[in-house]
């Protein structure tokens, strides 16, 4: 997601100037995005640029509303109407950590995921726990953000208790060569062995 | 000495073994385990890794091979069949998938059985079952048959039945059961609630969103305990690693 798109969606519900859009941004996602107010205008300027806002004339606060144009207001039906694609995220470092942990020789790899499942797990406890702890109804949107993040942990101790299981099974064949084991879902992020890139 | 008394579940060096010979089956090897008021611990591990058994153990509903088991510093041991009973009836609430609620008395009947059958009087048994009906969101239902009440409804009138009195120790084995995640979230919230008013709760799960809610998440591996998590984070970590 952008920042871009957070800002016209702001807008959208009426003008404001940079501390506002700030303030509203940090609020609507429960400051798990903290923004400073450099990218904030930044990304107004680039905005005023492309023409999707436009900056009215300053109050005598000294303070530059901005509202958001017609184009804009496309670009932002545009946005909401877009399912966000899987392949524009960072590659996943996990699942390259453990399949390198797989090939490299002397790395315990159960141990690397009952690591990373541990320290998976607490920060579900303590996702959980702010959860727990925002009851109100007016912070629905905050909880949201948190449940998002509460199926992403989980999905991934799913997936270290299913790197678990297949490591019982696993025998390598042939020292210091890619082992014919499946990692579900990782496949594709497996990147070549050294060996294999020199290749 | 108040460190160890303040210890409401705990299980020493704890063996379960089924049969005998070639054939036994180790469900539980070497378990130690304590639990605090206030604290909620969850156990996770795939089936058969003995989570049900730790579960009967720490509720008196089994016993071990080898081991010490002891609930409010009692050893479990030393207690005749009847002492167990009274101490089940008593201490312990059992939260299952299984509701086991009699189809032929009402909710707030069932919610109050367990008091009855240990001597309460009739009166207060049924005020008591009102107050945790109450508790758990039910106050205007305690007179429908189990069959009237959705499955929701049902699994919190089990839960009443579980808290219902002093309970010190609540055992929960996936109790959350085919409920929707919603429903499953608020079962969650009220055993939350009442370990946070003091009972000891121990959680068998195999799912890593109901364990979250535990304090301290234990993983179970062919009877072992093999992993536990640290010490909740402070909230700034926290976000600041959201990132990841």
């Amino acid at each position: 997601m952008s920042i871009r798109h957070g800002l016209l969606a702001l807008l959208e519900r009426g003008q404001m100037y940079g501390y506002q859009l700030r303030a509203a941004f940090e609020e609507s996602t429960g400051s798990t995005w903290p923004l400073n107010i450099g990218q904030v205008y930044t990304t107004l300027a680039r905005l005023e640029r492309d023409g999707l806002v436009r900056s009215l004339p300053e109050s005598e606060a000294g303070q530059r509303p901005y509202e958001i144009t017609d184009a804009g207001r496309a670009d932002l039906t545009l946005w909401f109407a877009t399912p966000v694609s899987r392949t524009d995220r960072p590659r996943d470092e996990l699942a390259i950590k453990l399949a390198l942990a797989l090939t490299t020789p002397g790395v315990d790899v159960r141990s690397v995921v009952q690591t990373q499942r541990a320290a998976t797990m607490r920060t579900l406890q303590e996702l959980t726990r702010l959860k727990y702890a925002s009851d109100k109804p007016e912070e629905l949107p905050w909880r949201l953000v948190l449940d998002a993040m509460v199926f992403q942990a989980e999905a991934e101790v799913r997936w270290l208790d299913h790197c678990e299981t297949s490591l019982v099974r696993y025998r390598p064949s042939v020292p210091g060569r890619r082992p014919p084991v499946e990692v579900d879902g990782s496949a594709e992020a497996v990147p070549p062995t050294d060996e294999e890139a020199r290749r | 000495m108040s460190g160890v008394d303040a210890v409401v579940l705990e299980l020493r060096d704890v063996h379960r073994t089924h049969g005998t010979g070639p054939a036994a089956v180790h469900a539980l090897r070497g378990v130690s385990l304590a639990v605090r008021p206030g604290e909620l611990v969850a156990v996770m591990g795939p089936s058969g890794s003995g989570k049900s058994t730790l579960l009967a153990l720490a509720g008196g509903l089994d016993s071990p091979t080898a081991g010490e088991v002891h609930v409010d510093g009692q050893p479990l041991a030393a207690l005749d069949r009847r002492g167990l009973a009274q101490l089940r009836r008593r201490r312990v609430g059992y939260i299952f998938q299984d509701l086991n609620l009699l189809g032929s008395l009402t909710a707030v009947e069932n919610v109050a059985l367990p008091l009855e059958l240990d001597g309460t009087g009739v009166r207060r048994a049924r005020a008591l079952a009102l107050a945790a009906l109450a508790e758990v969101g039910l106050p205007e239902l305690g007179d429908r048959f189990p069959e009237q009440l959705s499955g929701g409804q049902q699994q919190r009138v089990a839960i009443a039945r579980a808290l219902v009195g002093e309970r010190r120790l609540v055992l929960a084995d996936e109790p959350t059961g085919a409920l929707d995640s919603q429903t499953g979230e608020a079962v969650l919230h009220l055993l939350r609630r009442r370990v946070d008013a003091g009972a000891a709760g121990l959680l068998v799960t195999h799912e890593a969103r109901h364990a979250g809610w535990a304090d301290r998440v234990i993983f179970l591996r062919d009877g072992v305990l093999v992993d536990s998590t640290a010490p909740l984070s402070s909230v700034e970590q926290l976000l600041s690693g959201s990132g990841r």
